[in-house]
């Protein structure tokens, strides 16, 4: 390219020493966040980023005397039941609009993509009385079953599976593959990258889904990550550094993965966003 | 059986079960939201029809107005804000190579987090002296402490900047995404014509990234109009405040239907928010038709 050769514009230094200040800035919550959970209460009030004597105690504190591990470990199932679900519901959908001609086939689509204008906030309240009904209020089968499947998942899989030569799908039908283990082994397998898509916006909006979990949970037994902070730091008011510890442990798992997927995350990102 | 008429029948198989749950968890629910907005019901008594009396009571009630008055305070400072800061990184950042993948990162990464843990991290910076970081900040250069969270005109731009802050991330790829997207001859040709930086920008770059403004103009406003979380994790009790001043449309909701019981009363303004985000999507597709 012939840009290398070109020298370094002082424009170009002044823009990245800009794009350099604003990307400290984007992270310095973060920072402090992980900062203040290291530090002892009598510490937190000094702006200092490393506290003279680090500690642990308020992880400690957090997983002994909390009920964080638990609710932990029910985000975990919450967001891993969710996506697994959606995973194979929504290519199920998206691979036979797709690649079947059937009767109301477009009517079908139609509908479920219908369904993406329809916002949470509206569909809570009967959401909550479907629950109550059935009696699933304050239950992990209450917490899941309003994502179970997505309309956006079911558009975005489709477009995926049209570009799935249907040579590929007749020749295991001549091989006699059952049609369930031709959708199963033969195309998934071929849209790899939009089901990886999927997952992590589907895991990603499980884990920090506020409103429904909130409104369906009664018992801190049943509280995700994001339900059990809000009213453990309402009960926590002025022990920042322990408010700080619990943000930090909401914030850790989806900050791993995005250091070993960064590539995914974002690509996968991109593909939901620029589909949605 | 024919061929053709085997696999119909193998494809309503693979989708019954999707049907089903599509018509009990999403559409008559909808339907049920509308027939609820008329009536009078606090859940465990009878439902009395009421006709269009929740909409015409909101109507006459001032708070009403001004928890609209607050969500379209966070769209008309949110969007805009928010657009014009992603656009300038996107555009500085596409412009560099060193340490791209870093700078990128560290704009990325707020959107990851959780929106309820992040409230909270903000809610601490705000605090008064001596905890809260920012006031002092401002203490240590000698400039005037700030009320944030408890003003009545500070608490909604406050409760605003964690949102914006954690939506930048998303708003920069896309637009990354959509700068690449534009040929690179496009470019070559205004430089051999002798364009200036401001014009290429104004000319090309902008007119091709249309597509791209209006999806996420769509999109970040949807997220505006239903912000909750932030709201309700920085203000005292979850309250909105204080006195009302920051209180969303969502907000006003939850504390209807899930505080006070009054279901009809909540779903009436469901379908207010539907409403409006209904007229938002169209605005958009008749602005993509025509562009």
């Amino acid at each position: 390219m012939a840009e290398i050769k070109a020298p370094i514009r002082p424009g170009k230094i002044i823009i990245w020493c800009l794009l350099f200040i604003g990307a400290v800035i984007m992270m310095t919550p973060i920072i402090f966040m992980f900062s203040a959970s290291f530090k002892y209460n009598d510490e937190i009030y000094e702006l200092a980023l490393i506290s003279s004597e680090p500690t642990l105690s308020n992880y400690i504190y957090l997983f002994e005397n909390t009920e964080f591990l638990l609710w932990f470990k029910n985000s975990i199932l919450v967001a891993l039941a969710s996506t697994v679900s959606v995973l194979f519901f929504d290519s199920l959908v998206g691979y036979t609009l797709a690649k079947f001609r059937f009767r109301g086939r477009k009517l079908v689509f139609i509908a479920i993509l219908s369904t993406l204008m329809i916002p949470t906030e509206m569909l809570v309240i009967p959401w909550y009385i479907l629950a109550r009904d059935f009696g699933l209020l304050d239950s992990y089968i209450g917490l899941i079953f309003p994502g179970i499947m997505t309309g956006l998942g079911v558009f975005l899989m489709k477009q995926f599976f049209e570009s799935v030569p249907d040579d590929y799908l007749d020749a295991a039908r001549i091989d006699g593959l059952s049609e369930f283990r031709i959708f199963t082994q033969i195309a998934m397998p071929l849209v790899a990258p939009a089901l990886s898509a999927l997952a992590i916006f589907t895991f990603l909006g499980n884990w920090t889904a506020f409103l429904w979990p909130l409104i369906v949970t009664s018992s801190a037994e049943l509280f995700t990550i994001p339900v059990g902070l809000s009213s453990f730091s309402g009960e926590f008011q002025s022990e920042w550094e322990m408010i700080m510890t619990g943000a930090a442990v909401a914030t850790l798992p989806t900050l791993l993965v995005f250091l070993f997927l960064q590539r995914y995350i974002i690509r996968g990102v991109i593909l939901g966003g620029l589909k949605g | 059986m024919s061929i053709d008429k085997k696999r119909a029948v193998t494809a309503w198989c693979f989708i019954s079960v999707p049907i089903v749950y599509f018509i009990l968890v999403r559409f008559y629910p909808t339907l049920d939201a509308f027939s609820i907005s008329l009536t009078d019901w606090n859940i465990v008594g009878k439902k009395t029809y009421i006709g269009f009396d929740n909409f015409v009571r909101l109507w006459h009630d001032p708070v009403f107005w001004q928890v609209l008055g607050n969500t379209f305070e966070y769209l008309l400072l949110g969007v805009p804000i928010s657009l014009i800061l992603s656009f300038i990184v996107a555009h500085s950042l596409d412009q560099i190579r060193f340490g791209h993948g870093v700078l990128r990162a560290c704009y990325f990464i707020p959107f990851l987090t959780t929106a309820v843990a992040m409230a909270w991290v903000w809610r601490w910076f705000y605090q008064p002296v001596p905890v809260g970081m920012i006031n002092l900040a401002l203490g240590q250069m000698g400039i005037k402490q700030l009320d944030f969270l408890r003003s009545t005109t500070e608490a909604l731009p406050a409760v605003l900047a964690p949102a914006i802050w954690a939506g930048l991330g998303f708003q920069i790829v896309i637009f990354m995404a959509g700068l690449r997207a534009i040929p690179q001859s496009y470019y070559e040709a205004a430089k051999i014509d002798g364009a200036s930086g401001f014009r290429i920008l104004r000319e090309i770059t902008l007119p091709q990234l249309r597509p791209t403004i209006v999806f996420l103009t769509v999109i970040s406003s949807i997220g505006f109009l239903r912000i909750f979380d932030q709201v309700y994790n920085m203000t005292q009790e979850g309250e909105g405040g204080p006195l009302n001043a920051t209180r969303p449309l969502v907000l006003h909701i939850y504390k209807a239907a899930f505080e006070r019981f009054e279901m009809g009363m909540a779903a009436a303004q469901t379908v207010v928010l539907f409403t409006i985000l209904l007229i938002i999507t169209i605005i958009q597709l008749r602005v993509l038709k025509n562009g």
